[in-house]
């Protein structure tokens, strides 16, 4: 199943990418990659380290532009559009290497959040008209359910470099959320996370869905992916291997060869994560 | 503004207030209302400085060059074509605005200190033009008899007029790009200095912030560049080249890039330095200019500004060994 037959944008579908490629230089980060994820749904995408995750994710939010191929969102192509762009239509994300505005307190990053949301020009923000101090209390408002949202309310004045690294990881959720996405994507949110951060993340996650956010995560976690998702696509070398239900990815023989190269499968790869 | 600032705002207004009446009780000093004017007139310039290098993260070696062609096109105007000096202080700060526009965005939409270099070619032409044009500029040899600026027809004569009417400037844009820093819009500024990659992502329009903040800064040097013209009176484009732009980003470096407060501390320590206190050195004051500058930035990356803040928490620190 190493080549895919070209799938068309299916209805109940918010994100599509179709036959997508990205080579830098002579490697192709990713070939010919299609897979779809259903409105509401949590999906998973997963593969071994440099298998084209994180460029799937830079790809879809145009921070990357595709060799070939196309990204819909909503049946609407967005391929080549530019990030703020992707991101006005619905489209927000965290980082695997954690970008936060580490100089801006906690409550000012997710304030950056609404700024697509809000519309203050230079000069009513400079002479602080009536209108823009209303917006402003909005904004405020509004970023502060979000820091409640992900449980960092208590952090609002700190300075976000000084988090420890899991709160980051919540303050990027909080601030990709303010925006008001269609669609989140999670990249290794569970990185560096000990158990009880990674148990409540996985409820987060759970709750975003809840808001009716379509939810696309990248993890190398199996215990999280496995508990959270509806739906999980395996890439290997920049190509889909396989694509499915956890339990039926967890016997998949392509995956177990990818992750193990041998025999054994996805309990031995437990076995030695623990 | 937040608190913090308001309070520091009141002091500051208190400052200003009683120095023309401190300096003139003493005759040593009376001269230092003139020194403070320039003061004031960099200070406007330093602001914008300070709003795109520790805001926006870009640097500019070219706002001697806005600060030059706010002076001379209120100069020009007014010497050789009549034009009311309010008049052409707004023609000056939309042409300098537009020519802002031009050099900002193209080079603000490659990544990385393009800015600095287009800046530094830029205000190089403009000191070139500012010599050659001679039937509009007067050359080297200057341009002389720029008029008074009047307010409903009385002119402003005095030190103390022209010090009242450039510090209320002063003040006034202080508070509009205070106001700006805790907006969205500095937030977005903020943002992209610290990951232009997550600011991109959140939808902050990351170049069209860049131009919007250098246009501004522009536009604030050549307001000051036309005070600058009714206050000498005679411009000459030595006044106005590459050291002067140096000089600025300095002045906002030693008082802290990420402050505008530290914009004014380290314009008014600069200013006073280089015109003032210095002179008892005589041919060494640029060493001793020079050993400062690097006792700043090697000490006090932060800035002056840092001085405070650290100040109290060592003493909060000492107090707490001590309990």
């Amino acid at each position: 199943m190493t080549h895919m037959e070209t799938r068309h944008h299916q209805p109940g579908e918010l994100l599509h990418v179709d036959s997508l490629e990205k080579s830098f230089g002579g490697i192709r980060a990713l070939q010919g990659l299609t897979f779809g994820v259903p409105a509401g749904a949590i999906k998973a995408v997963i593969g071994p380290n440099g298998a084209g995750k994180t460029t799937l994710f830079n790809l879809v939010t145009g921070i990357l532009l595709p060799t070939r191929g196309t990204i819909s969102l909503n049946g609407k192509t967005i391929t080549g559009r530019r990030p703020q762009m992707i991101a006005r239509l619905g489209v927000s994300r965290t980082f695997q290497n954690v970008l936060i505005f580490g100089r801006m307190t906690v409550l000012e990053n997710v304030m950056v959040g609404r700024h697509m949301r809000s519309r203050a020009s230079l000069l009513s923000a400079g002479l602080r008209l009536p209108w823009m101090r209303r917006e402003e209390q909005e904004i405020r408002a509004r970023a502060t359910e979000r820091l409640d949202f992900v449980g960092l309310a208590d952090r609002a004045k700190e300075r976000a470099g000084n988090l420890p690294l899991g709160e980051q990881k919540l303050l990027e959720v909080a601030r990709a959320l303010a925006t008001e996405p269609k669609i989140l994507l999670l990249d290794e949110p569970a990185g560096g996370l000990n158990t009880r951060e990674t148990e409540r993340l996985a409820e987060l996650i759970r709750r975003i869905r809840g808001q009716g956010i379509t939810v696309v995560l990248v993890e190398h976690d199996m215990n999280l992916v496995m508990d959270v998702s509806d739906d999980i696509v395996v890439i290997s070398f920049g190509q889909k291997i396989a694509e499915g239900k956890p339990r039926e990815i967890k016997k998949h023989p392509a995956v177990i060869e990818a992750y193990l190269g041998e025999e054994g499968g996805y309990a031995n790869a437990e076995g030695r994560r623990a | 503004m937040n608190r913090q600032d308001t309070g520091i705002f009141l002091g500051v207004v208190v400052l200003l207030t009683a120095f023309p009446v401190a300096v003139s009780q003493v005759e040593a000093i009376s001269h230092y209302l003139d020194v403070m004017i320039f003061v004031g007139i960099f200070s406007l310039i330093t602001m914008g400085l300070s709003l795109l290098m520790g805001y926006a993260g870009q640097v500019s070696l070219g706002h001697a060059a806005f600060f030059g062609l706010g002076a001379y096109t209120s100069g020009i105007l007014c010497v050789k074509l009549a034009v009311s000096p309010w008049l052409a202080m707004v023609s000056g700060a939309l042409f300098t605005g537009a020519v802002a526009y031009a050099v900002g965005v193209p080079s603000l939409k490659l990544k990385g200190h393009y800015l600095a270099m287009a800046t530094l070619g830029f205000g190089v032409i403009v000191t070139i033009v500012l010599n050659e044009e001679v039937e509009f500029t007067g050359g080297p040899s200057g341009l002389s008899d720029v008029p008074r600026l009047e307010i409903l027809g009385v002119p402003i004569r005095g030190e103390l007029e022209f010090y009242i009417l450039v510090w209320s400037m002063v003040l006034l844009v202080l508070v509009f790009c205070l106001n700006v820093i805790h907006s969205r819009i500095g937030r977005a500024l903020r943002s992209i200095h610290d990951s232009e990659v997550a600011a991109d992502a959140m939808g902050v329009e990351t170049a069209r912030y860049k131009v919007m903040v250098f246009v501004l800064s522009a536009v604030l040097a050549s307001l000051a560049g036309s005070l600058y013209a009714h206050y000498v009176r005679f411009l000459s484009p030595g006044s106005f080249d590459l050291l002067l732009s140096i000089k600025l980003v300095m002045m906002v470096v030693v008082g802290g890039m990420h402050s505008l407060w530290g914009a004014l501390l380290g314009t008014w320590l600069l200013t006073f330095l280089g015109n003032e206190w210095l002179h008892v050195f005589k041919d060494f004051d640029i060493l001793v200019y020079g050993a400062i500058l690097l006792f700043v930035v090697m000490a006090l990356p932060e800035g002056l500004v840092s001085v405070g803040p650290r100040l109290s928490h060592m003493w909060k620190r000492g107090r707490e060994s001590e309990g």
